[in-house]
């Protein structure tokens, strides 16, 4: 349905997208993951036909869309837009924002258009409505059903939860996806929490630095990261020294970690070790320990953090019952079905991250 | 809590011995602007007269259609240009845009009686247009004319359209072009999206820049007396002067009350329902890209707009003041001056520290009474200064010796001698503590009470808070306000011409009394000091930086 070649997009001499190529198919929810900075909010614009791309091709099924030598205007494109802020025309009730794209039907037809459409959000008692007397998620709902009323063949994103308060956002991301499909969208999401992009999306790709480093089901994203920067965007972790072991397995400080691999390096090759909170077991009988030195209380879950003997750090998510405290010793074990590792090069950083 | 309680106690009286507010002050300030509207309205309660059929059958309908037209004509003319103008500063980029985004506030500094016969000096018989085109044809009559009314028209849009310009483009400028692409984006072409999106989505401004102009076009005097356009204003200087009948210029008063006041409802209503909150600002507030071509048109519009609004008048001025320097410098322009300085100087002061006094008033007991009552207070902006002269001659004048021995008064300025400086300060207080309120209040407004009440903990209260803390953050207010309004009255006309006491001509009534009479380069001189006064609130506002 979408596809982009090597798309490029540069501003002045500031390079914001470089050579980014991805394909989503027919009825998909893809997931553009990344940094504030990183393109995303561009991306979307280039596939909109707000901004002119510099390289590469995009392409809507068979037609092409935009490549340095040709634009289709924004308004040929067949593209729906959620802007970040959702733009609802404050001028105009709910149900003419969303009946502001509906052309070539009569008046009633529209309006019946847009109301069906706000019933499939679920506002249909808020049609008179002016968007200032919507609450947030609302007003995202009513966006939603004005881009989808023209029935485009794409659905973009922008954002779509960062002007909504925690609480609604986390219950959000499921609601969301539910409704695209029900609404039979083909989407393009841009966001920079990887839980929404892990919610809602098909397919996600992570951008940094105008780069799409990986493009790929948020499963392997978090077990089968390309990219070190993949690897610590999407969760939590600890990146330890370690050795090739065999095949299958690399000796860490902690002993032997085995499981799944992708490295054909020699035995002996130094990487760097992947371990995220969920490889670190809590076991009472284990012979190895090591000191809590720190401890988030997560509802049904601890994060502890632990410290080994060599003063290396780990994370541990364990079942909220083990309720030990800081200083205590606390037996481990890893239970590691994928392993992540990269090769080590000198000056690399390892160590915790968020 | 104990300290909780004695905090409590502390504070409590003082906001209910506020609670009601009405201050003495307030109510007097409020009388004395509401003061002429109660008059005109009272003469005519007391019965229509003699008068009233006269007016009816052979000044009212001319004065009514033609006062129509202008604010009409004005309305379109503003409209359309101030709007495209801030579209094109905002949104676009083109060759000067920079140069062009303040520079299409300079027409403000010219007054239209000003502009206006520096264009009627250019499009006379004798004028150098006519006798050009008589050079080329051999003969003047194919010249365009046209006519009084359009040229009311041309130079008050002309003179007014920044109004609607400034308002416009802080709108546009905050909107920016998110919502041309939300229609893109819903599939309409780039014009298509301007007139279903940016034009509703800035309607509550530019129906606010736009009555502003109409505003003033109802109130103009200078421009209409000098193209012989007859209006209500013109028309109750006629009664006054002409046929020195109160009770005409009274009745005349009343219905150009009433057409600023449904110009005023007409504002309210064609506001709408719709709260407009701007729509966001675009992350990137990026403008259009024009072709070369179509930029460069651009910069030609606001170019020629510039120049026949601004350039050419006020180097036609400039030109024949310094032809005529030798000839008119004397003494007499220097009492001209003096007389301008002291008037608008003493005045500005005078309605500042009335607006700052409201102010402070209605700051420290903010009740519902005190606050309507100030609002009622700078009302007298809307209403027309020929209006108000009358408004507040005839209470004066009665006070002073009896209404009746004023009517059968024989020559205008012997009635106004009597009545000294008063009336005309009260009726310039009444047309302009608004320009000063405007200032002062919004500056109070950022004194947040805790700041205060800080300085109260430290031991400073009473008049020692006032000169520490107070005057020193109101100071570029107060300045900014005192030399609104000392510009205002710098130009001033209706008021001053019939309300001034003998002698004390000022620049603009001179400049209108030569004009009258067709002498334009004699004209020029004092125009030229006006001028340069009127730009100074030009700079003030661009360095603002809008």
């Amino acid at each position: 349905m979408l596809t982009l070649t090597d798309v490029s997009f540069r501003y002045g001499d500031d390079v914001i997208l470089d050579a980014v190529s991805l394909t989503l198919e027919r009825g998909q929810i893809g997931c553009i993951l990344g940094p504030s900075g990183s393109g995303k909010t561009t991306l979307l614009r280039c596939i909109a036909g707000f901004e002119p791309v510099c390289g590469g091709e995009i392409q809507a099924g068979s037609n092409k869309l935009s490549s340095p030598q040709h634009q289709v205007p924004p308004e040929q494109r067949r593209i729906g837009m959620v802007f970040q802020d959702y733009a609802l025309l404050p001028h105009l009730s709910t149900l003419k924002n969303v009946g502001f794209g509906l052309r070539g039907m009569s008046s009633a037809e529209k309006r019946s258009r847009a109301l069906h459409f706000l019933q499939k959000v679920g506002l249909e008692n808020l049609a008179e409505r002016y968007p200032h007397e919507l609450s947030g998620g609302q007003q995202q709902r009513v966006a939603i059903a004005r881009a989808m009323a023209p029935e485009p063949d794409l659905l973009l994103m922008d954002e779509p939860y960062s002007n909504l308060d925690l609480a609604l956002r986390q219950s959000l991301g499921q609601e969301m996806r539910a409704l695209l499909k029900s609404l039979g969208a083909t989407a393009l999401i841009a966001t920079h929490d990887h839980h929404d992009a892990f919610a809602m999306a098909d397919v996600t790709g992570v951008l940094n630095h105008g780069r799409l480093l990986q493009w790929d089901t948020a499963y392997r994203l978090y077990h089968r990261p390309a990219d070190r920067f993949v690897a610590e965007f999407v969760g939590k972790g600890v990146w330890l020294p370690g050795r090739i072991a065999t095949g299958q397995s690399v000796e860490i400080e902690t002993g032997i970690a085995s499981g799944s691999m992708i490295a054909d390096w020699p035995v002996g090759t130094p990487v760097d070790v992947l371990l995220r909170p969920d490889d670190v077991v809590h076991d009472d009988d284990s012979t190895l320990t090591a000191e809590v030195v720190n401890k988030q209380f997560k509802g049904s879950e601890f994060l502890y953090e632990l410290r080994l003997p060599s003063g290396a750090r780990l994370l541990s998510s364990v079942p909220s019952h083990h309720n030990h405290s800081v200083g205590e010793s606390i037996g481990i074990r890893l239970e590691t079905d994928h392993v992540v590792v990269f090769r080590r090069e000198s000056g690399e950083s390892r160590g915790k991250f968020p | 809590m104990p300290g909780g309680g004695t905090t409590r106690t502390a504070v409590k009286p003082r906001t209910v011995r506020n609670g009601y507010g009405l201050s003495p002050l307030v109510l007097a300030v409020a009388f004395v602007a509401s003061l002429p509207l109660l008059v005109v309205i009272l003469s005519f309660l007391g019965g229509a007269g003699d008068v009233w059929p006269h007016l009816a059958r052979y000044v009212l309908p001319q004065a009514l259609s033609n006062t129509l037209w202008l604010a009409t004509g004005v309305a379109i003319g503003t409209t359309l240009i101030g709007v495209s103008l801030a579209w094109f500063v905002a949104a676009c980029e083109f060759p000067g845009r920079r140069f062009f985004s303040w520079a299409m506030l300079l027409p403000m500094a010219m007054p239209g009686y000003v502009l206006g016969f520096a264009f009627a000096a250019l499009f006379e018989y004798t004028g150098p247009l006519q006798g050009g085109w008589r050079l080329l044809f051999g003969s003047s009559e194919h010249f365009p004319d046209i006519g009084a009314r359009g040229a009311a028209i041309l130079t008050l849009t002309l003179t007014l359209y920044p109004y609607v310009y400034l308002i416009v483009r802080e709108a546009f400028a905050s909107q920016g072009i998110r919502g041309l692409e939300v229609a893109r984006s819903a599939g309409f072409r780039p014009l298509q999206g301007f007139v279903r999106v940016t034009l509703p989505m800035a309607r509550p401004w530019i129906v606010a820049g736009v009555s502003l102009a109409v505003m003033e076009s109802l109130a103009d005097f200078g421009t209409v007396k000098l193209f012989n356009y007859q209006t209500f204003t013109t028309a109750i200087y006629r009664a006054w002067y002409g046929l020195f009948s109160l009770q005409s210029a009274l009745q005349l008063s009343l219905v150009l009350v009433v057409l600023v006041l449904v110009a005023l409802i007409l504002e309210r209503r064609l506001r709408g329902r719709a709260r407009y909150n701007d729509p966001g600002t675009a992350r990137h507030s990026r403008r259009i890209t024009l072709s070369a071509g179509r930029a460069w048109s651009v910069s030609l519009f606001c170019g020629a707009i510039l120049f026949v609004a601004f350039g050419l008048p006020a180097g036609l001025i400039v030109k024949w003041s310094i032809e005529n320097f030798a000839l008119e410098f004397d003494s007499g322009y220097w009492r001209l001056i003096t007389n301008s300085l002291m008037l608008a100087g003493f005045a500005a002061m005078f309605i500042t520290g009335v607006a700052m006094l409201l102010g402070f008033t209605v700051r420290r007991s903010p009740g519902i009474a005190n606050r309507s009552l100030a609002r009622v207070a700078t009302l007298g902006y809307a209403i027309p200064g020929a209006v108000l002269a009358v408004g507040f001659f005839v209470p004066v004048a009665w006070l002073s010796r009896g209404l009746n021995d004023v009517i059968v008064g024989n020559d205008g300025t012997v009635i106004a001698l009597q009545s000294g400086l008063t009336v005309i300060f009260l009726a310039y207080l009444a047309r302009f503590l608004a320009v000063a309120h405007g200032p002062v209040e919004s500056a109070l407004q950022r004194i947040r009470p805790s700041v205060e009440e800080a300085a109260r903990g430290m031991g400073v209260s009473g008049l020692r808070l006032l000169g520490r803390v107070h005057l020193p953050i109101l100071r570029p207010a107060i300045l900014t306000a005192t030399l609104l309004v000392f510009v205002d009255l710098m130009k001033e006309l209706p008021i001053t011409l019939m309300t001034r006491p003998f002698g004390w001509d000022t620049l603009a009534v001179r400049v209108f009394q030569l004009t009258t009479e067709g002498e334009w380069e004699r004209a020029a001189m004092p125009a030229v000091a006006i001028v340069i006064a009127g730009l100074l609130p030009v700079i003030l506002l661009t360095r603002r930086r809008y």
